[in-house]
């Protein structure tokens, strides 16, 4: 059974709730074990443009934390992990950093020499689990279904340091979709920001970069957006929600976004209760009309569970797989 | 007489201390609406609250709480074990001293027909109470003197506290040692209750000088087998049926023993009197000190507890809500249990402004809502320290008396900013949360404080904006480009031979047709201008605080600069240059 630290980060803890409980659902059945440290704090990545040493100092203390109890890190959250990642790789090159760090964070007992690995869930479940085993752990496969898969700046860039994947073409998020039974649809902006990192700094830009997103999706033909970060997932969903953003056009194109683990979860048969399919502002339960053997068959925004495609959508998305 | 005015006097303090800290919870305000509601709204709408409360369904939630988390301190056991033992020791102790020995007369008197102080089970449980009271302060002096917990502080009005207590307990339990050993209470008591030949009194001293403690003078044993007979008998007759065994005392007795050799000295002294004097006294004083101390948390915390088990924000009254959130600053006991979980209270090691800590912003809060003038520093200091927070809830979470703290920065955040110091956090993902809130402001007070801080930067910057004005060269700044050079995360910049890359690749950039009417220096130019060390320039592109950070920039050059991370180092050196964190941010109080 593997293992791994689950980081949380602070986003989750407090708004996204059921990101934990579907990603926690889909681990606990692909039998990888994430165990939590209460202690573990900010990753740090807020803290980037206005100290850079407390931004090391918050990320070294999570890594160090988490080699004291010899387990390597799982990150949720894109931001973090891209910052925990970056952090890791300052430690690792730059040894008068490591000191300055561990002389601070010796005041706490705690140490660190560069043993831990921060990984994404989403690499956890392509690299570790495997596409395989995910595969058989599927009762019931999505058919006609098109998903638009957002990959999220921080695990894509900087590719030196993230390695993630192909940070120009990637796939890993497109083949973690496809063995759901979901189409991944090609669209152009998929590698863009979600505008979600100025969010409360240049509302109307951020909104602008969202939007936009949300439009080629949307002609791409997806009925869905696809993310595995809770800032993309926040920033999508409100925008085009009730109360957020939605003033200005965002309601030509309602694309409603599912968290990575919500969409595999569904096809593995965890409670959708857990799954929280009922947490976001553009309703998503529609999705389950999609199922294969679907029983419930409500619309989901604009999105309709297209009768005709549906088997051949399912058909050809396991073939790419 | 002296003592009955005493009695009154701090029981007329204790009084007027509570009357007026309830005032000030519908007078204070610290939030931008509430400052508006006139008192008398305040006071009417919370009471109204508190009926229909009470009325509803509501009340039994009131009533769960109350028992899980004001009696039996439920919270804190989530938290922590042995804080939770700490305080159910010396809140538990307490009352039950006060209850059954501080008001005896008015409660055990009346509820046990044959309540005595000295017979059991009163003489042991009193002893029993004050050593659990002794246990949880042993426990709280461990955690904040000995086990050091990362970033728990310990102010004057903690050490004001446990001191108090020592005292009262201490002054207690060695008065009754010294009573116990005292031969002149034995000699009275003899007087007053028995009719002795001298063989006979002989024998009762010998009796209770060995079994009982006293320091006689005189009589010091061993005494034989014979005389202790006797003396048992007498002791029986005389004085058992208001005399347990001393050492059922078991604190007591221990003190009677250790102050052995030189009782015949304190009592000469008249020591215990003294201790009584110190013992009255010190209650007294912790009466009429309460409402000023943070033992007033007594009488606001569960309040907090019930208010915030009832209540929400956007449901709630405003008026009701800001009376509560003043409340709350007298509810919070400073144990640190909020600062110990903080997300971002680590960085304190880098950033030396204490107001990031939870537990040490209430202090600077309190502070504020008293409508003491504060310094420009220290309002800086506060600013900083309630916006370098990730509103990540766990605060408020945790906290054992259930402050709503969250909701409690959020307002004091936008209270600080609309006084119009700029805050460079306000640019930075920290405000994430604030976007998500800006439904809840005025668009005006949103805004506000997103200009302010911006202009500061161009103002301090000394970019020109009239376009076409000719601008004189600047002389190269040799230490900006070390520093930059120096940097862990910038020193990549040199190497750009400005081919654009970046600057095409920047997903901002590609917003507006006019890219550098709006951005200022374009990221290829932010290059070229750390290079040529042009520290005004690079500072006051807006550029800096519109990119996302998606590191397609970085990810696309061809020389390896890493340009996103340079960007985040130049703004890292606006923020420090600004000023912001002054020297003056160590410490707001």
């Amino acid at each position: 059974m593997k293992q791994y630290a689950l980081f949380l980060g602070c986003t989750i803890p407090a708004r996204l709730q059921h990101y934990e409980s579907a990603a926690r659902g889909v681990l606990d059945r692909l039998d990888v074990r994430a165990i939590d440290i209460k202690e573990f704090n900010c990753c740090g990545y807020p803290l980037r443009n206005i100290n850079f040493e407390a931004f090391v100092l918050l990320s070294a203390r999570n890594l160090a934390l988490a080699e004291r109890a010899g387990l390597d890190i799982m990150a949720l959250c894109q931001c973090c992990f891209g910052t925990l990642k970056k952090a890791h790789v300052l430690l690792q090159e730059d040894k008068s950093l490591r000191q300055e760090v561990n002389a601070v964070l010796v005041k706490e007992g705690l140490h660190y020499e560069e043993g831990v690995e921060v990984r994404h869930l989403l690499q956890v479940l392509y690299h570790e689990v495997g596409i395989k085993m995910i595969k058989k752990h599927i009762a019931r496969p999505f058919a006609g279904l098109n998903i638009a898969a957002h990959y999220g700046c921080h695990v894509l860039r900087p590719s030196t340091i993230v390695q993630f994947d192909d940070p120009v073409s990637p796939t890993l998020f497109d083949e973690l979709v496809g063995v759901t039974g979901a189409e991944s649809v090609p669209w152009q902006r998929r590698l863009e920001c979600c505008g979600a990192p100025l969010r409360g700094v240049n509302d109307e830009l951020s909104m602008t970069l969202t939007n936009k997103k949300l439009e080629d999706g949307k002609d791409a033909g997806a009925d869905y957006l696809c993310v595995a970060c809770p800032y993309c997932q926040i920033q999508f969903d409100t925008v085009q929600g009730e109360g957020g953003m939605s003033a200005k056009g965002a309601e030509n194109h309602r694309l409603p976004t599912i968290l990575y683990p919500q969409l595999l979860g569904l096809c593995m048969g965890i409670d959708t209760k857990a799954l929280g399919l009922e947490a976001n502002q553009v309703p998503i339960t529609g999705i389950e009309g999609f199922l294969a053997q679907g029983k419930k068959g409500r619309s989901a925004g604009s999105s309709q569970p297209r009768e005709a495609g549906r088997g051949k959508g399912a058909q050809k998305s396991r073939r790419e797989v | 007489m002296f003592l009955t005015i005493s009695v009154y006097l701090a029981l007329i303090i204790f009084g007027a201390g509570v009357l007026y800290k309830i005032f000030m919870w519908f007078r204070s305000s610290i939030s931008i609406g509430a400052a508006d509601i006139p008192f008398s709204r305040r006071i009417v709408a919370t009471f109204k609250g508190i009926l229909l409360t009470l009325a509803s369904v509501k009340i039994f939630t009131i009533f769960k709480v109350f028992i899980l988390d004001v009696i039996l301190n439920r919270r804190i056991l989530q938290e922590d074990v042995l804080r939770w033992l700490m305080h159910l020791c010396i809140y538990g102790g307490f009352v039950l001293l006060l209850l059954m020995h501080a008001l005896g007369q008015y409660t055990s008197a009346v509820v046990f027909d044959n309540y005595l102080s000295t017979i059991n089970p009163f003489f042991f449980l009193r002893d029993l109470f004050g050593a659990v009271v002794l246990v949880g302060i042993a426990i709280a002096i461990y955690r904040r003197f000995i086990a050091k917990v990362p970033r728990l502080m310990t102010g004057r009005m903690d050490l004001y506290a446990i001191v108090l207590v020592v005292v009262i307990i201490c002054s207690g339990i060695i008065l009754l040692g010294t009573k116990m050993a005292s031969y002149t209470v034995y000699e009275q008591m003899v007087a007053d209750y028995t009719l002795l030949d001298p063989e006979e009194s002989q024998a009762l001293e010998a009796y209770w000088v060995q079994e009982f403690g006293v320091v006689s003078p005189t009589a010091q044993g061993p005494f034989d087998a014979e005389t202790l007979a006797q003396g048992q008998e007498l002791h029986s007759m005389s004085c058992a049926e208001c005399h347990i065994k001393s050492q059922w005392a078991f604190t007591g007795y221990g003190v009677a023993r250790i102050i052995r050799p030189f009782a015949v000295w304190l009592d000469g002294l008249n020591a215990r009197g003294v201790l009584w004097y110190i013992h009255f006294f010190a209650c007294l004083i912790g009466l009429a000190y309460l409402p000023f101390s943070k033992m007033f948390h007594i009488i606001a915390s569960p309040l907090s507890l019930l208010a915030n088990a009832v209540m929400e924000r956007g449901r709630s009254d405003p008026a009701v809500i800001a009376t509560k959130q003043i409340m709350e600053l007298d509810a919070c006991t400073h144990c640190g249990t909020c600062t110990v979980r903080c997300s971002v209270g680590a960085a304190l090691e880098e950033i030396p402004n204490i107001n990031i800590l939870p537990s040490e912003k209430i202090a600077s809060i309190k502070a504020l809502a008293s409508g003491r003038k504060l310094t420009q520093s220290e309002l800086k200091a506060i600013q900083e320290g309630v916006y370098l927070c990730t509103n990540c809830y766990r605060c408020t979470v945790v906290c054992p008396v259930g402050i709503n703290l969250q909701d409690l920065w959020f307002n004091v955040r936008e209270v600080l900013l609309q006084r119009g110091l700029p805050e460079l956090s306000l640019l930075s993902p920290l405000s994430f949360y604030r976007g998500l809130m800006s439904g809840e402001m005025t668009p005006r007070d949103y805004n506000k404080p997103l200009m302010k801080a911006r202009k500061a930067i161009a103002d301090k910057s000394g970019i020109q904006k009239e376009q076409d004005q000719v601008v004189p060269l600047p002389r190269t700044d040799r230490e900006f480009k070390s520093r930059l050079n120096l940097s862990a995360q910038a020193s990549t910049f040199s190497v750009c031979f400005g081919c654009q890359t970046c600057t095409n690749a920047c997903p901002v950039v590609a917003q507006y047709a006019d890219p550098q009417e709006v951005l200022g220096l374009l990221p290829h130019q932010i290059m070229h201008a750390c290079a040529l060390g042009l520290r005004g320039l690079a500072f006051g592109s807006a550029m800096l605080w519109d990119c996302l950070t998606c590191y397609q920039c970085q990810e696309q050059c061809p020389q390896g600069v890493g340009i996103t991370d340079v960007l985040y180092e130049l703004k890292n050196v606006t923020v420090e240059q600004m000023g912001l964190q002054t020297s003056h941010r160590v410490s707001a109080r």
